[in-house]
């Protein structure tokens, strides 16, 4: 039979025992029967939710079955199983009783502007140097944010983003250039900020912000910056934010128009209180669908920023319980008071939500989304092509907007944007084959539903859109 | 109950000197009698951490395996870990909690502007709920 070796603190509960031999085929196999045998292991190696706990670690022989097929590593009659705790900890964060840095002559003429105001001076500066931010996305947002708390000598800058720089990005991510564009985004923006102030540390996480990793993250920063552009983040930073006791932020933008708040559950509000429920996937357009004025993201985020470097100075008015509107066409600023929700669920007096939970499935989104709706009969840009080809007598439905008919086209398209398509239905026939598309196949796919329940039969969406034909079929095309 | 070895009391203070601001850490190897643990001798072992070392420490767990060899090769046990809290107090954190083990002996070090200050050991709650502090001694002379 394989054998488990345990460490040290865990032996009181086998009776002494060093090894313990398990009737298994596999790793979970080995780690059920052990904690079968002996029940008191459970809480030391598993977590509430019955996963291994992060620093536990399993080796087989000499090898940690993370690198090999984790729980469902086989275990042969021979081998030796060893527990090996990862031994980790560290010092409270608690910067007050931090000696508070001190700064070089070189920081003292960098800073020299902020030195010489009474509201940041010596102390101010000193505590923005030991002041550590996260922030949420390297994006629109992100990138001015990031850019002035390094230049305001922020001590520390955590980056979360796991993208690489595309050329679409740089009519609104002022962090990067031309030359980074297919470089990894946290590379390029760690050595521009290490330019602009190399007294920063700046923290790259390049990974995903999930319900596994957020506590760990955010636990090691004193304010989170959410700069992301969709709702199952924004609810996940929220949580986090609230979970462990730290102010959050916040900014989103949308075409023209723009919100920030300071969310602080301990001190006011949380995004919660504003937005109990996300809402419906599909209804509120992402700026990669709906569009966004380059310079929006800048205004928000240097607001952000400025929020952030008040937060740190504990001066002037910040915006807690204020949602600040910015309507960038009209250039106004309007402010709504916001008040704490008492029977909201992450922060209210009794929350239901303790923990993080699955914000894909709460926010509507399976598993495998941003795939249009399935079941919509679709046909290939080369399946298109062949038919337009032959002649064949295909009505082709262009359902973008007006201003998106200038980048590219099909001069036979007849043009119905997506609003209008249901008041438009008699300059379709039901006895004509119609394919529909747009600019990548969403908005179609939506068309095509719409036509299906209107009784149209012989209707496909084109797949990928536009830009796929583009892509595939007619590299002279534009694609966008 | 845990004493440290005026060896071993020694090497911890050096060591936690010597890595400020940044965390050191390492293992406890001694012999142990129910409640009570004598450290023998304090090994450092290295912070694997890239990032936030002045705040954090892991060891790694090959490193974990070689001391529990290095003890049963000299005759010893592996008691526990020391770790500093560079300008912290010598008050284990929450982080430090979630990190543990039952059983071990815990001896966190503060470490003011550079200097070696207060030591103390903990221990964690079998039900994984609460670190509880031990009478720690420090032998100033060798004893061996």
């Amino acid at each position: 039979m394989p054998t488990i070796h345990l460490p040290t603190p865990l032996r009181p509960h086998t009776g002494g025992a060093a090894s313990v031999a398990v009737p298994a085929r596999t790793v979970r196999e080995a780690l059920d029967a052990l904690v079968k045998g002996y029940p008191a292991l459970k809480r030391h190696l598993f977590d509430e939710s019955g996963k291994l706990r992060s620093f536990v670690n399993i080796y087989k022989n000499d090898e940690d079955v993370r690198y090999l097929d984790r729980d469902r590593t086989p275990v042969a009659e021979s081998d030796a199983l060893s527990i090996i705790p990862s031994i980790a900890g560290g010092s409270p964060a608690a910067p007050e009783t931090a000696a508070p840095p001190s700064l070089s002559n070189e920081e003292i003429r960098r800073y020299a502007r902020h030195l010489i105001m009474p509201e940041v001076g010596m102390e101010g500066q000193t505590r923005l140097k030991a002041a550590r931010v996260l922030a949420v996305g390297t994006g629109g947002l992100g990138s001015p944010l990031a850019l002035y708390l390094a230049a305001a000598g922020v001590g520390t800058i955590g980056l979360v983003d796991f993208d690489v720089v595309d050329d679409s990005n740089l009519q609104r991510q002022v962090l990067f250039g031309s030359k980074d564009v297919g470089r990894r985004k946290l590379q390029a923006a760690s050595e521009r900020l290490r330019d602009v102030n190399a007294n920063v540390r700046v923290v790259p996480y390049e990974e995903r912000l999930t319900s596994e990793n957020a506590l760990a993250i955010v636990r090691d920063y004193d304010i989170v910056a959410d700069g992301t552009d969709n709702f199952p983040t924004r609810y996940l930073v929220n949580d986090a934010c609230v979970l462990t006791g730290k102010p959050n932020v916040y900014a989103s933008i949308f075409r023209f128009e723009g919100q920030a708040s300071v969310f602080w559950a301990a001190k006011g509000p949380c995004y919660r209180c504003l937005y109990a429920e996300p809402p419906p996937p599909g209804l509120v357009p992402s700026c990669a669908e709906g569009g966004v004025l380059g310079i929006l993201p800048g205004l928000l985020g240097v607001i952000q920023a400025t929020e952030t470097i008040k937060l740190i100075l504990g001066n002037g008015d910040p915006l807690i319980g204020r949602l600040l509107l910015v309507d960038a066409l009209a250039m106004r600023f309007r402010e709504l008071k916001l008040r704490k929700n008492p029977e909201c669920v992450v922060c209210g007096p009794s929350p239901k939500v303790t923990k993080l939970i699955d914000y894909d499935s709460f926010c509507g989104i399976a598993p495998e989304a941003a795939a249009p709706p399935s079941g919509v009969p679709e046909i290939t840009v080369e399946e298109f092509k062949a038919r337009r080809d032959r002649g064949s007598a295909t009505v082709l439905v262009d359902v973008r907007e007006p201003h998106e008919w200038a980048i590219s086209q099909f001069p036979e398209s007849l043009k119905i944007p997506l609003g209008s398509l249901t008041q438009s239905l008699n300059r379709l026939s039901t006895a004509d084959e119609i394919v529909v598309h747009c600019r990548t196949g969403g908005r179609s796919a939506k068309a095509v539903e719409i036509l299906r329940e209107a009784g149209f039969r012989k209707v496909w969406n084109l797949a990928g859109g536009i830009n796929l034909w583009a892509e595939r079929i007619d590299p002279r095309m534009a694609k966008y | 109950m845990i004493e440290l070895s005026a060896e071993a009391a020694t090497a911890i203070r050096a060591h936690g000197a010597a890595e400020y601001p940044e965390e050191c850490c390492g293992a406890l190897l001694g012999k142990a009698a129910g409640e009570e643990a004598r450290v023998v001798r304090a090994e450092p072992l290295a912070n694997i951490r890239e990032d936030q070392r002045r705040r954090r420490f892991r060891i790694a767990p090959d490193e974990y395996r070689r001391m529990e060899r290095l003890a049963d090769a000299q005759g010893l046990e592996l008691l526990g870990f020391y770790h500093s809290h560079p300008d912290h107090p010598a008050v284990p954190s929450d982080y430090d909690r979630e990190h543990a083990f039952p059983f071990f002996h815990y001896v966190v070090m503060a470490v003011a502007a550079g200097k070696p200050g207060e030591v103390s050991s903990w221990v964690l709650a079998d039900d994984r709920g609460g670190f509880r502090r031990e009478p720690l001694v420090a032998r100033i002379t060798g004893r061996s």
